[in-house]
């Protein structure tokens, strides 16, 4: 069983645009997308119960990237592929999604695991590009997964309560965060993430471009919200709230 | 448009993002995709559709992404249409981004407006936890766009649309993710993505016996229950319920908050409702921050009250 992650570098602590660019502001101090520690570890898990295989990590993002995967693979994964390459900069939907299946066409994983969301961009889509791309089935949402018989079962969390989901290998799946509690990498982990391999590739390597179909045009302040009432409950503030809402005519 | 529906019945949340394409003037038609839902069109007709695309196929009961990506791909080569608009879902994301690499087309999500400015259109998207508000655009066509649910009204206009069908073929991929068991509800009342109420509870509320106050007060509002992550994960409430960052975001008429702190990641889920009300015992909880009216107090004393003369006043 061959699974890769893939995985994201957000930006540690406090986001900001950078007013010139547009863009995210990664300068800073990276670390591993919280949710797609969810997806390291459900692989890990299918490795495990499976008995054998491997868990790459596929990342994009710039070169100091390479910290965040050092974590994922003090959790447990066996080795990385960072695509890195100033021309993918600005990358969208489509276009990360274009390299992303470039990188995975060349690993040739029996399943591809997604988390949930990207904490910098709030982004929540990818795999369903991605799944186009490699012309897979996808399972998204996916709060508990079962791999065996060559399919994957994910019970997928909706609107309306819960469907369950089957799809033959290989396949992509995203988990959502509840799905499972991510590990703490040991010291053991962290010592010898140093020594997985991890490889840096370019677009060229894989032979796509990156690009975008979208554009930021301008950032703007929030609509502010009207003053806010407080009130202190003197056995009264129900009516009080009652009376607020018939104001607004909302009941 | 694509048009979502459950149980026979258009989603609340496409035929808002209908009224608005209808509104910024163009030659509006609706995509309705399914098994048994030919009905469907006509009454996306009365909702400002100038035409419905049915493809009704036993092959598209189950609502998986795939399938609907082939669908609305095939109408858009041969219809030549320039932009594709989609209300924000489990099922709606996974079309428009497996639509978006099918066709190579720039897809704008988590947008909360759109107008046309100097002929182009442009959407608005809040970033950040909804601290900056980013206008975007498209390099190219045809354009996607997701929209934050909750974020337009439906307008009944009445009208009729011309229904036409369309053949569905399916490519290999896209028939091999098959539905076992679908969608056990989980909750009762209205969808959260469709109700102009929401009364949330969280961990406030002490307990999930506690959760029967806010869903006496959803009810007698006419509501749906939300609840925190906090409460979730706690196994208070389904997840199907959950409200912020990693659960919905919606934005109902009437929000009420009930024992919940206001967390970021609360917030970013529900701070675009029309009215926010919140009922905190701690006068420093951050959400007597980004509320219309806050109510320092016990949430099992106000709760029920509140409940009881919302059902005198309404007559129930």
């Amino acid at each position: 069983m061959k699974i890769a992650v893939c995985v994201k570098q957000v930006p540690e602590g406090n986001r900001r645009l950078d007013p010139g660019t547009k863009r995210l502001d990664r300068s800073g101090e990276g670390a591993l997308n919280a949710f797609d520690a969810h997806a390291v570890e459900e692989a890990l898990r299918v490795k495990d119960h499976s008995g054998e295989g491997e868990v790459v990590l596929v990342s994009m993002g710039p070169a100091k990237a390479a910290d965040a995967l050092r974590k994922a693979l003090a959790m447990g994964a066996d080795r990385a592929v960072l695509v890195s390459d100033d021309g993918a900069a600005g990358a969208d939907l489509v276009g990360t999604s274009r390299v992303l299946a470039a990188a995975l066409e060349r690993e040739q994983p029996d399943l591809v695991l997604f988390g949930q969301q990207a904490a910098d961009a709030d982004g929540a889509v990818l795999w369903s590009a991605v799944a186009e791309r490699l012309r897979r089935p996808v399972i998204s949402q996916v709060a508990e997964l079962t791999v065996a018989d060559g399919k994957a079962r994910g019970k997928r969390q909706t609107e309306f309560g819960y469907d369950v989901i089957e799809a033959p290998l290989p396949a992509v799946v995203a988990v959502s965060d509840a799905i499972n509690e991510p590990r703490y990498p040991s010291l053991k982990g962290i010592m010898g993430a140093k020594s997985k391999p991890q490889e840096t590739v370019t677009l060229s390597d894989l032979g796509v471009e990156a690009g975008a179909k979208t554009e930021v045009l301008e950032l703007s302040d929030p609509p502010p919200r009207g003053e806010t009432k407080k009130i202190e409950d003197d056995g009264n503030a129900a009516a009080q709230i009652v009376e607020f809402l018939a104001e607004r005519r909302l009941i | 448009m694509f048009l979502e529906h459950h149980e026979g019945e258009l989603q609340k949340g496409s035929l808002g993002v209908l009224a608005k394409a209808a509104q910024l003037g163009d030659d509006v038609a609706g995509v309705v995709i399914g098994s048994g839902v030919k009905e469907l069109a006509a009454e996306a007709g009365k909702f400002g559709a100038a035409k419905v695309f049915v493809a009704d196929d036993a092959s598209l009961d189950a609502p998986l992404p795939q399938p609907r990506v082939d669908v609305l791909a095939s109408l858009v080569r041969d219809q030549g249409f320039d932009t594709v608009l989609f209300a924000a879902s489990v099922l709606s994301a996974d079309v428009a981004a497996g639509l978006a690499a099918r066709l190579d087309a720039g897809l704008n999500w988590d947008l909360v407006d759109l107008e046309r400015r100097d002929g182009q259109l442009v959407g608005k998207r809040p970033a950040l936890g909804d601290s900056v508000y980013v206008d975007v655009g498209w390099t190219g066509e045809p354009r996607l766009a997701l929209f934050r649910s909750g974020t337009f009204d439906p307008a009944e206009t009445g009208g009729s649309a011309e229904v036409e069908d369309v053949a569905v073929e399916l490519e290999e991929h896209s028939r091999a993710a098959t539905m076992v068991e679908q969608a056990h509800a989980e909750s009762e009342g209205p969808d959260l993505a469709e109700a102009d109420v929401i009364v949330a509870g969280g961990r406030g509320l002490g307990g999930p016996e506690n959760f029967t106050l806010v869903e006496e007060l959803a009810k007698a509002l006419g509501g749906a229950v939300g609840a925190t992550r906090a409460v979730v994960d706690a196994g208070w409430y389904p997840y199907s319920t959950q409200i912020g960052q990693t659960g919905k975001s919606v934005s109902p008429k009437l929000y009420v908050a009930c024992g919940i702190s206001g967390a970021i990641q609360h917030k970013v889920g529900m701070q675009s409702s029309g009215t926010i009300v919140a009922i905190n015992k701690d006068p420093n909880a951050p959400i007597f921050d980004f509320c219309d009216l806050g109510v320092v107090g016990d949430v099992h004393q106000v709760v029920p009250k509140l409940t009881e003369l919302v059902r005198e006043r309404r007559g129930s």
